[in-house]
């Protein structure tokens, strides 16, 4: 069975484990009322009722794989903060925007106590005396609902001075942002909770863990990450390691958007579900558009290196997805079909990641705006066959030697994996130029048409209607 | 106009209370001097700073950074159109041009009324409900031309009030701490020992 809620447009239920989306079906599953008949804040009982390090270790345990991108284990994240020094922050990620993920801002409006819950469960674990919650500037109906829910837990006393009783005593913050993409990146993210431009700081000796807000440990964790918590405290680590793999255990957030017949969000099981599930299955896409052929598509959010219909059969599992050359990143899959004009498509990460460059460091600064100046010039039919060579060479001083791509029996091509070396602070440099180098990699011909024959082939816009 | 109100000085003092230091509270200060004028004034910029312990600079260098603050008046409405891959792929860049169309304006022009201003925008978070906008950051999804042109009818003839309050404000609901619930910010320089819940002890 699967289906739809009109209250949580997008999301797609199936007949599959939910460990973050449980709520979803009542309509008002972000009231404390639904949170506290639906099982809510018995997680924090259960890691009230033993001693911090022991909640720590159950985390631990369960590898709960970060949701914000980079996929490292919290329970790990929590353990490397230094001994002795204090206070330590939790500072939570809610800024999702990068292209093609949408998971965050659903948990957020749907289920704000299952949130709180688990930054309540994190600062108890890892001694975290204050927490902030970073939502992203333009999502009004989250930062209302999490206000809410914020409000009416300190009025109920899940939150503040002696939680549920005890000397567990934490705030939490509602803090938002202001629309900057790179401040979802954890660095960037402290320095916007100071009161700056969000730019992203040198890693070492930056890492938020030893030295994150105000020069203190500071943990940062992603929304869905912290989301996980409640159920894991509730039914132990070896239920959530039941779920998916022992790389992957436990359920992700996927959106799946484009040339598919029924995008959505799915909570899907970790490791094991692959990419033909996902778009074919009746259970979740059901298929490209019309029966379309699929052409391409981004396994893992806009900085993800390409796939191509020899890549269906991964699953969503990180070392093999990186092995075959890309990233799972923030649970982003964007589909295109035949029909797709792939330079076009390119261009729009490009364009997003050049403008979204903070301009602190030179490759990416420069780099971005003449990769998005030169593939403009292309796509408009006014380019030369130097400009590709010119798009190789301004992304090679981004990311010197080979960078990531899939392979490609067609063409002959072997994988090159996942990660790359970079010249840049932060991966939006090298952002900018890996649509760039997948489209040029795998649909090269495109390219060349576009150039060999510009005064006569139409420019058609990306994705024509069909 | 301009310098924060009484009312908004005493929401911005309860604002920088909440953070260890005060210059945190930068960025929610900055969006309610946006919700009380529409966009951002120098008088109010100046005011911030005092407030926060900075100079106007260092307010303007910040706020700078970021998309949403707006440093001249723009439209009542504003209408942002997300134009990243997901939208791209699913008509995003006609919707534009219809837009365009529709309120007689280009991209990042305010209509003569002063009731909308149209803005090219980056991936909103809704990608599976694309081509989606923004109406002072309230949603709408799989958006036709059609839908387009009722959506700024209904916003020209007053119909969205209740639902999409004018350019400034964002979240309607703001957070309150309790006096009697809260822990308080203290500055990190005068904690040093570890919280009390880390004693090994189960605290339930
Ligand atoms: C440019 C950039 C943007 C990022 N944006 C986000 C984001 O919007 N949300 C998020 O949770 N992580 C984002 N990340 C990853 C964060 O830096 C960080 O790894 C993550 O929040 C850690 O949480 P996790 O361990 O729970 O995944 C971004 C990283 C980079 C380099
Ligand atoms: S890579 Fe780009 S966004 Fe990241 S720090 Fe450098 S200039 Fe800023
Ligand atoms: S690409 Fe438009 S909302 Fe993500």
């Amino acid at each position: 069975m699967t289906g739809t809620y009109a209250h949580a447009p997008g999301f797609i239920v199936g007949d599959r484990p939910k460990i973050v989306t449980s709520r979803f079906e009542y309509e008002d599953s972000y009231t404390l009322t639904r949170y506290l008949a639906t099982d809510g804040y018995q997680g924090l009982r259960a890691a009230l009722s033993r001693p911090a390090n022991e909640v720590h270790d159950e985390v631990r345990t369960a590898t709960v794989l970060g949701r914000g991108g980079a996929g490292f284990p919290a329970g790990t994240k929590w353990g490397l903060t230094p001994q002795g020094v204090y206070p330590r922050y939790l500072v939570v990620n809610g800024d999702e925007s990068e292209p093609g993920t949408y998971k965050d801002r659903l948990l957020m409006e749907r289920d704000p106590h299952q949130l709180i819950e688990g930054c309540l469960i994190a600062c108890y674990a890892a001694g975290l005396s204050q927490c902030f919650l970073y939502i992203r500037g333009e999502m009004a109906l989250a930062q209302e609902r999490v206000a809410v829910a914020l409000n009416d837990a300190y009025a109920a006393g899940y939150i503040g001075k002696n939680i549920l009783g005890t000397h567990f005593s934490v705030d939490i913050v509602l803090h938002w942002g202001a629309g900057a993409y790179v401040v979802g990146e954890e660095t960037a993210l402290i320095e916007s909770l100071e009161g700056n431009r969000g730019m992203p700081r040198l890693k070492p000796p930056f890492f938020p863990a030893a030295n994150g807000l105000y020069g203190q440990p500071t943990i940062v964790n992603n929304v869905e990450t912290l989301a996980n918590l409640p159920w894991l405290m509730c039914n132990g680590a070896e239920a959530y390691t039941a779920i998916g793999t022992k790389t992957s255990p436990g359920t992700r957030m996927v959106a799946v958007s484009g040339h598919v017949k029924r995008p959505g969000v799915y909570e899907i099981v970790n490791g094991v579900t692959t990419f033909r599930d996902l778009l074919y299955k009746d259970e979740f896409c059901g298929g490209i558009r019309n029966d379309n052929e699929l052409k391409a598509f981004v396994p893992g959010g806009g900085s993800a290196p390409w796939f191509t219909p020899d890549q269906l059969d991964l699953p969503f599992e990180g070392s093999q997805v990186g092995a075959a050359g890309s990233m799972l990143g923030s649970g982003a899959i964007m589909v295109m079909d035949e029909t797709t004009d792939i330079p076009a498509a390119a261009l729009t990460l490009t364009r997003f990641y050049a403008h979204e460059s903070c301009g602190k460091c030179t490759p990416c600064r420069e780099g971005g705006t003449w990769l998005e100046r030169i593939l403009s010039r292309v796509v408009d039919g006014k380019g030369t066959s130097a400009d590709l060579e010119q798009l190789i060479e301004v992304g090679t001083s981004i990311c010197p030697g080979d960078f990531p791509h899939a392979s490609n029996e067609k063409l002959g091509l072997t994988a090159v994996p996942f990660p790359y070396k970079m010249n840049t602070i932060c991966f939006v440099g090298p952002s900018a130029y890996a649509p760039v180098n997948s489209a040029l990699v795998l649909f090269r011909e495109e390219f060349e048409a576009r150039i060999v024959k510009r005064h006569t082939i139409p420019v058609t816009a990306v994705g024509a209607a069909l | 106009m301009s310098r924060l109100s009484e009312g908004n000085i005493r929401l911005a003092n309860e604002i920088i209370g909440r953070y260890p230091r005060p210059r945190s509270a930068m960025i929610p200060l900055l969006h309610l001097a946006q919700q009380q004028d529409g966009y951002l004034t120098n008088d109010a910029m100046v005011h911030i700073g005092e407030l926060v312990g900075s100079t106007s600079a260092e307010v303007y260098g910040t706020a700078s950074f970021y998309e949403m603050f707006k440093f001249e008046p723009v439209g009542k409405y504003l209408v942002n159109i997300c134009g990243t891959l997901s939208c791209a792929l699913m008509g995003s860049e006609e919707l534009m041009h219809h837009a365009e169309h529709k309120l007689g304006v280009k991209m990042g022009g305010t209509t003569d009324d002063g009731l909308f201003t149209l803005e090219h925008a980056e991936c909103q978070a809704a990608c599976t409900e694309a081509p989606c906008l923004q109406v002072n950051y309230r949603y709408r999804f799989r958006v036709t031309a059609a839908d387009f042109d009722s959506l700024i009818d209904d916003l020209s003839a007053g119909r969205l009030v209740d639902e999409i309050p004018a350019h400034g404000t964002v979240a309607r609901v703001a957070q309150h701490i309790p006096r009697d619930r809260g822990v308080g910010a203290v500055p990190p320089e005068s904690v040093t020992e570890a919280p009390v819940w880390l004693d090994g002890k189960a605290a339930l």
